[in-house]
């Protein structure tokens, strides 16, 4: 028992380390995801049967690209990626390096996140802004992303929690964070100590996103 | 007590749909009505006859197949997306299950019209918001979520943002199917008042008779997706089954003379 204390205090520096390399590689997947995912979200649901932009040309390869990226393991992503990795990220190792595959696995992810939660909002409301004389784009900012606000959050939160684990993958391509921390020294190792504590941390952290996230969603949900 | 001008004018309106199997139904099938300003018209007939149809060809939330919606004196059916969009400020509408944006304050729905066509300052959207609430009485509630109100004042602040941009007229899809009795007539006292004080054409479509009767001036009697009869409420006969139950729901005492002070 003392024993492994004292593996864990000579370990805490890495500790720190591989969670700076884990928020890095996480703070860059959902940045991703919410910048570039979110845009597709909301045009894969506009064009979808029904909707105001309605468009089959556009709604099936958009709808294929989206199913073909998320049918992927992600572990064949990372591996299949790794030449884009080295143009974009100048490197193939590194949290920076695995923020790439990360944020093209969390890309179309958030995207049909986002686009089932936009089908939530009742018709009626979208109706009512186009009598108004509201445009396509007045819509999604005033009405679509108002309404679904709550369920934008809590999707997040869902990504958020499912990247932490992918991030723990991505440590296999020299990504570093937790997860590579846990398997280096926990698994090959047999540092017990090391294990159960990152698993530790690792469980704090997904209880305070979705503690946030719950409570944001909350806060946002006046219906 | 009108003028002869008429306000609003649909023309040989058609309007169908395709259905699964592969078949067309014709919920409007030609159908020209005129309506003169300040005038309450009914549109009157059973589920399926097309009623709902025909009011949303009015704002072109249907596109008709055939014929034309004069607005106002703007023709409707000419007008590029971005000038109906325009157009639709003087087009209110109300529907049965209100849809408001649940997650905007009362103040901030009755303001979604008048911001989203811009030209307007805050100071002017702020003061018109306060005019449109103390009309339907819910000044009080500007603050309030949808959530926190019945549906009766769902209603009224669906009416307020309907008038906020000035509309000249006020489409109303069954406004009161979703209420009860008594708050059916509060909504029939609003409309009524709404007409009174700002002179608004009300187009109103229900299958309840009563507030038909309740309101109306004049109502079209639709079948089939066809105007089977006109009636003016104070006719003494019609030729109709449902225009003849129509008359013989007529209060007393004609409701829209003028009730308040």
């Amino acid at each position: 028992m003392h024993e492994q204390l004292t593996q864990l205090v000579e370990l805490l520096p890495e500790l720190w380390t591989a969670l700076g390399q884990t928020l890095t590689m996480l703070g860059i997947g959902l940045a991703a995801a919410v910048l570039l995912g979110g845009p597709l979200g909301i045009l894969l649901f506009l064009v979808s049967p029904g909707q105001s932009l309605a468009n089959r040309w556009l709604a099936a390869p958009l709808g294929w690209f989206v199913n073909t990226v998320r049918s992927l393991p992600f572990i064949v992503l990372l591996v299949a990626l790794v030449p884009l990795t080295r143009v974009i990220a100048g490197t193939s190792i590194g949290p920076l390096a695995a923020a790439v595959p990360l944020s093209c696995a969390a890309i179309p992810y958030f995207a049909r996140l986002v686009e089932q939660n936009l089908r939530e909002v009742p018709r009626g409301v979208i109706e009512a802004a186009h009598a108004m004389g509201a445009s396509e784009w007045q819509i999604v900012l005033r009405v679509l992303l108002v309404e679904s606000r709550s369920g934008l959050v809590l999707a997040l939160t869902v990504l958020a929690i499912s990247f932490l684990s992918y991030s723990a993958v991505a440590g296999v391509v020299g990504g570093g964070g937790i997860g590579d921390l846990a398997i280096r020294y926990g698994y090959y190792r047999f540092e017990t100590g090391v294990m159960v504590a990152t698993v530790a941390l690792l469980v704090v952290i997904v209880q305070l996103i979705q503690l946030t996230g719950n409570r944001v969603a909350r806060h946002l949900d006046k219906r | 007590m009108m003028s002869a001008a008429p306000l609003l004018r649909l023309a040989g309106l058609r309007k169908s749909f395709a259905l699964p199997d592969g078949g067309r139904f014709d919920a409007v099938r030609g159908v020209s009505l005129t309506v003169h300003a300040g005038e309450i018209y009914g549109i009157a007939g059973r589920s399926g006859a097309g009623k709902s149809t025909l009011l949303r060809l009015v704002n072109l939330l249907e596109r008709p197949d055939a014929g034309s919606v004069t607005v106002d004196g703007q023709e409707l059916t000419a007008l590029s997306k971005r000038e109906l969009r325009a157009a639709r400020q003087n087009i209110g509408m109300i529907f049965q299950g209100f849809h408001l944006l649940q997650n905007a304050t009362v103040a901030d729905n009755v303001a979604f019209p008048l911001r989203i066509h811009g030209g307007r300052t805050r100071a002017q959207i702020a003061r018109r918001v306060t005019e449109c609430l103390d009309l339907v009485g819910l000044l009080d509630k500007a603050a309030s979520f949808p959530a926190q109100l019945s549906g009766g004042q769902k209603q009224r602040v669906a009416i307020a943002r309907a008038l906020a941009s000035g509309p000249a007229v006020l489409l109303c899809d069954e406004p009161t199917s979703a209420l009860d009795a008594e708050t059916t007539r509060q909504i029939l006292r609003t409309l009524a008042d709404v007409r009174q004080r700002l002179g608004v054409t009300i187009l109103i479509v229900s299958h309840e008779l009563d507030v038909l009767a309740a309101l109306c001036d004049r109502v079209a009697i639709v079948e089939d997706g066809l105007v089977a009869e006109e009636l003016r409420l104070d006719q003494p006969r019609a030729t109709t089954a449902l225009g003849r139950e129509l008359l013989g729901l007529r209060p007393a005492t004609v409701p829209q003379e003028r009730r308040h002070a």
